[in-house]
């Protein structure tokens, strides 16, 4: 950058006090003269709509230069290649949408352009100081209607717009909050109108998402555009962050230092379950559901596996009136019984406050400019998208007079769609309930440059932006925001449950290098040291549990079918069976295979063999078949996300891709599938070796171990009892083919240098507690993990434990030898009956690990069903 | 007029309850016509918390806490209230409906802000073209609301069927309507949803009704039962209550518990419990004259 464009951008910086509209023509006046060639030959200013790079003569805004000409220098090659790497990014950390109703599943990836949005640090001033403004306005709205109820009594609100709305929420009228503060976040939707004017288009005031993805974006842009991000001074988000954390720190009735926040979702499958995730441990704050919380004594607290835990500020994502069955929407599973008392009495805090969704309305808007000037004495510094309300009767006679010119909406939250309905049928909603409906005009949008295929073309944006309660009565605006962009918007408001749309980055430059910030304490804190991490929440700790059962399931499936597949040569002659069967029993038993050995015609018919194989991997129809253990092991890894690191979510998420997608259009052949299995074991692997190696031995470690044990004893009893029923059980090529299922081959080898014997397998791999693949191991760890988990209620001989002692004396007390003599006395053996013993006991172990930790009591309701 | 009334609501569950959180409304109202002299409210187990307070409507509310291991809740009060026989305000009351609910047509005078609050639509309760077709013939042009709300008691008491069987508490209006039957609840429900649909302020009432014994049998305790009917609001003489189940004007019979916007508001016993399972209720109302 040369020192005349630098001293531009320090020109821009001077405050400005002229209108927006002045503001967008001083823009021009600095722009650069020369447009870069390559990158924007396909880029033209869209005829009535206000374009966010180049102005009315052509030229780029100053704002933009540093960006496009950076852009430029890189070349189209690098630029592709940063593109892509943006791509495998959002992939790569899991970034993802949940699009309800969508028939390719759950989770869809975050579209992310590359290009940032950027906008002018002096336009971005004047907004800031608007969105303060109007969030400190909806604020004392919201205190006035759940309080005194002056503005409705002196006509500056119509009552309708409170009376007649579902989201005022009765039982929370008259609670006293902290420093009257009912939004604690909120945010806006921006889009800026062929003159340049920024307009808000719509309120969040409910549940304001988006700044998760927002920081989303950012982390992922600042990585592929370091240089322009560190060029541009782009101001950082975390300030933003920092100062929601500290709001929310100081909400707790407790001590700052003491307070607990939890951030309570709806589950994974809200939409916007990875930001809730995301944010959660960005924050430090414990993920939780409703059903992890309980009211105690009118305080709430969270259910650990080491007993109940308060809870001092409740992060909200669940909608307020799903908040408590018991005062609010009786029919919600999703909350807390006893909440809104407990809010009430002031033992706990809940942002944004219970209620918080009245101002969301798009009706308020009508409203707004009155009722700024009448409670803050201020005209309203940022215009609402113009807006008519139908309750009141001059706004509905001008709506139906021109209803073609508007767009009509619902005024309040409801399920209706007013997309089917035509224009007689509206009007005639509307003359019969007019407070339901709203017309708006149709929003303008601005567009901004966006990456096609090599060049910049220009895409209609909204902008997203965010603001957190300073505690003080005041609001910190985020610098940046949530960019949407769409390639067809067709006059209507970007939503991301809509296809097709993607979203950007959002910067604002700064003329000089900005402070970092990191969420991390100040070295000059007091700092408590803690080591416990044993508050785990029990449904959580049952997650964990059933990810261990799962990721052993994949494993053991996984090397009992490799094996088979390996052994299983289709030139053999017709009739002669594979020495498989122990292999093929353990897969039918634990339902990988249905019906394999009542169907000996398989056994004749190679093709058909192989098809059934290949089906127990990929066939995600079928029950049990590896590919649903990869999808179960993918939906228990988003239920523990907040808990597990980055790379364990990555590891899971290629063993589910690799088995989803066998190649395309190309026949399966049975090496491939090898080359599969080999894959996902190392997938395995490698998410057994970071979690062994990066948990800390805390209780979700011990979980997922308890887990993993558990699911490999079954396995290797099953096997090892199938292998004694089996009447080829002394041919050492079965044996041999056991030894590699249980990745014994090298140790057997090692010790015993010949081939191998019924007695020495059994010693191994039942017996040999060395051995991490033994069964004994597996007890002995189960054992071991027993002893750590917190006492159960009442002390008394906890039942898991009682099975646990009984299948380690069993272990302890047999022989391998017994089994050197004939193969008609094996079934009457000690080691038999130990095997069957064991595999008996391990269901009733997991039953009873169940019942003690993870006890999620029903909840059921009285009252609205009797009179 | 003078009643001892004693209701009892008794809970047993199939499987033991470790806590649960309930709203009880169940204290009869004062209001101009009505004193409540004695008013006890004993819950076994007892409570590990229990808080009263008014509700958005102004009705006594009980919140309370069982923490203990439970498996049967008992919930007794006893009450002393005393009604006047109110003379029942003339149908010949002038204002014509029209006019009435041109008040609580937007711009509303701050005087009627309290009643515009029932004129909207409630959780249960949902105004409709059908309803108001329905109503209209209570309600011919310049037909004094009063008189029209009479007639839509009337037609209401005449057009459906008391079936204690055919609904539930959870039936919504809808079905009531399809059906032609239901219960007392249902017929408040239906008549407030006619007059919203006309644009007049409707409220749901709950209480108790004095039920007299047949001819010449004696009274007997505990069969009497909750009860519920309608108000509407008329400007002069104020809210003016309805009972469609009996087709009468409440006078001196009717004691008032709770008002709301439909049932919703003013359930009498509403808990959500940690356990439980399944559950049998026994409820028992008995109002004594003295």
């Amino acid at each position: 950058m040369s020192d005349a464009e630098n001293s531009q951008r320090g020109r821009e910086q001077t405050p400005m006090t002229q209108s927006q509209s002045q503001s967008a023509s001083d823009d021009t006046s600095f722009a650069k003269k020369a447009k870069p060639e390559r990158l924007l030959s396909g880029y033209h200013r869209s005829a009535g709509a206000f374009d966010e790079l180049l102005a009315a003569e052509g030229d780029i805004f100053p704002h933009y230069q540093k960006l496009v000409g950076e852009l430029e220098d890189f070349g189209p090659a690098e630029l592709t290649r940063r593109a892509e790497a943006s791509q495998r990014f959002v992939r790569e950390h899991g970034i993802t949408y949940n699009v309800y109703g969508d028939p390719r599943g759950l989770e869809r990836p975050w579209q992310l352009d590359p290009i940032p949005f950027v906008i002018a640090p002096a336009a971005w001033r004047e907004l800031e100081i608007g969105l303060v403004q109007r969030a400190v306005l909806l604020n004392r709205i919201l205190a006035d209607c759940y309080g005194a109820q002056e503005l409705i009594r002196s006509r500056w609100l119509s009552p309708a717009l409170v009376f007649g709305q579902p989201d005022f929420l009765r039982p929370c009228h008259g609670i006293r909050l902290p420093g009257d503060t009912f939004l604690h976040f909120y945010a806006a939707d921006l889009s800026r109108s062929p003159d340049g004017r920024w307009w808000v288009v719509s309120d969040r005031t409910q549940i304001p998402t988006g700044a998760g993805y927002a920081l989303a974006n950012r982390l992922v842009t600042s990585r592929i555009l370091p240089e322009p991000f560190r060029d541009n001074h782009v101001h950082r988000l975390a300030g933003f962050f920092l100062a929601a954390q500290t709001a929310l720190a100081q909400l707790a009735p407790r001590q700052a230092d003491k307070a607990r926040v939890v951030l309570l979702t709806p589950g994974p499958h809200n939409e916007t379950y990875f930001e809730q995730a995301y944010l959660a441990r960005y924050l430090g704050y414990t993920l939780v559901e409703g059903q992890d919380l309980t009211v105690r004594d009118n305080h709430v607290f969270l259910k650990t596996l080491s007993g109940l835990e308060r809870a001092d500020v409740i992060l909200r994502r669940v909608d307020d009136d799903f908040c408590d069955p018991l005062e609010l929407r009786n029919d919600s599973i999703l909350g807390v019984p006893g909440l809104v008392e407990a809010v009430r009495a002031g033992n706990v805090v809940v942002a944004n406050a219970l209620g918080s969704g009245l101002v969301q309305s798009p009706a308020f808007m009508s409203f707004l400019p009155g009722l700024c000037e009448h409670l803050l004495g201020e005209k309203l510094k940022l215009p609402s998208v113009a807006t008519w309300w139908c309750g009141q009767t001059p706004a509905r006679e001008h709506v139906l007079r021109h209803l073609d010119r508007f767009v009509v909406r619902p005024a309040f939250r409801t399920h209706q769609s007013l997309a089917e309905v035509g224009p007689d049928e509206l009007r005639r909603r509307i003359e019969f309930d007019p407070d339901l409906f709203v017309a708006q005009e149709r929003v303008e949008l601005s567009t901004a440059p966006a990456w096609d295929q090599g060049s910049l073309v220009p895409q209609p944006v909204s902008l997203r932006v965010f603001l957190v309660a300073d505690g003080q009565g005041g609001y910190c605006v985020m610098p940046g925001g949530l960019t949407r962009v769409s390639p067809d918007t067709d006059g209507k408001f970007i939503s991301m449950q809509r296809g097709g749309s993607s979203s950007k980055d959002t910067w604002i430059p700064s003329a000089t290098p900005v402070q970092e910030l990191t969420l991390l304490h100040g070295a000059n804190q007091n700092v408590e040291l803690r080591r416990t991490g044993n508050n785990l929440p029990s449904r959580l700790a049952d997650n964990f549990f059933w990810l261990g059962r799962y990721s052993e399931r994949a494993d053991a499936t996984s090397r009992l079918l490799r094996s088979a597949l390996l052994r299983f040569n289709p030139e053999r002659a017709g009739g002669s069976r594979p020495l498989l069967a122990p292999l093929l029993q353990t897969l039918e038993t634990q339902g990988q295979l249905t019906g394999i050995s009542a169907r000996p015609e398989l056994w004749a018919n190679a093709e058909a063999f192989e098809a059934e194989l290949l089906a127990a991997i990929f066939d995600a129809e079928r029950a049990g078949s590896l590919r649903q253990t990869a999808e179960q092991l993918q939906r228990l890894a988003m239920l523990v996300r907040d808990r597990t690191s980055n790379d364990m979510w990555r590891v899971l998420s290629q063993i589910d891709d690799r088995l989803a997608a066998p190649p395309a259009r190309q026949v399966m052949l049975a090496g491939d599938a090898v080359g599969v299995l080999n894959q996902t074991l190392l997938g395995l692997a490698a998410f057994h070796g970071l979690a062994r190696e990066n948990m800390t031995r805390a209780q979700a470690w011990r979980f997922l171990d308890m887990g993993l044990r558990l699911e490999r004893a079954v396995y290797l009893c099953t096997l090892l009892d199938a292998t004694l029923r089996s009447s080829d059980a002394e041919n050492p090529s079965l044996l041999e083919a056991i030894l590699e299922v249980v990745d014994c081959s090298i140790t057997f080898r090692s010790r015993y240098n010949l081939l191998p014997t019924i007695p020495a397998v059994f010693d191994l791999v039942l017996l040999d507690d060395k051995n991490p693949r033994s069964v004994l191991f597996q007890i002995k760890q189960l054992v071991k993990h027993f002893d750590k988990l917190p006492k159960e209620r009442g002390d008394s001989a906890s039942p898991g434990k009682t099975i646990l002692a009984g299948c380690l004396s069993r272990l302890e007390k047999t022989d391998a030898r017994e089994l050197a003599g004939p193969p008609e006395k094996w079934p009457e053996s000690i080691v038999a009956a130990t095997v069957r013993q064991t595999l008996r006991a391990l269901p009733q172990l997991s039953d009873a690990i169940a019942a003690s930790y993870f006890a999620h009591s029903a909840i059921s309701r009285t009252g609205r069903g009797e009179v | 007029m003078n009643y001892h009334i004693t209701h009892r609501t008794l809970y047993e569950y199939a499987a033991p309850v470790s806590v649960s959180h309930h709203v009880a409304r169940l204290a009869p109202r004062v209001t101009p016509a009505q004193a409540c002299e004695n008013f006890s409210l004993s819950i076994f187990p007892e409570p590990a918390l229990r808080k009263e307070r008014t509700d958005y409507f102004g009705n006594q509310l009980c919140f309370f806490a069982i923490q203990e291991i439970h498996s049967r809740l008992e919930i007794i009060t006893r009450s002393r209230v005393a009604v006047s026989p109110r003379p029942p305000a003339p149908d010949e009351s002038p204002a014509p409906w029209e006019s009435v609910a041109g008040i609580f047509r937007d711009p509303v005078s701050p005087e009627v802000v309290e009643p515009y609050q029932f004129v909207f639509d409630s959780p249960q309760i949902r105004a409709s073209p059908a309803l108001a077709d329905y109503a209209r013939e209570s309600f011919t042009p310049e037909t004094p609301l009063l008189a029209g709300a009479r007639d839509l008691t009337r037609r209401i008491f005449t057009d459906f069927k008391f079936d204690p069987q055919a609904t539930t508490v959870a039936t919504p209006l809808e079905e009531v309507w399809a059906k032609r039957r239901g219960v007392c609840q249902d017929f408040a429900h239906l008549g407030i949803a006619c007059l919203r649909s006309l644009g007049l302020p409707a409220s749901y009432v709950s209480g108790y009704l004095r039920t007299r014994p047949p001819e010449g049998k004696p009274r007997l305790v505990g069969v009497d039962a909750s009860h519920a009917w309608f108000r509407v609001f008329c400007p002069g003489p104020g809210w003016v209550d309805f009972d469609p189940t009996n087709n009468v004007r409440p006078a001196g019979e009717h004691v008032i518990v709770a008002y709301g916007r439909d049932y919703g508001d003013v359930s009498p016993v509403a808990g959500i419990l940690t356990g439980g399972g399944e559950h049998a209720v026994k409820v028992s109302v008995d109002v004594a004259e003295i």
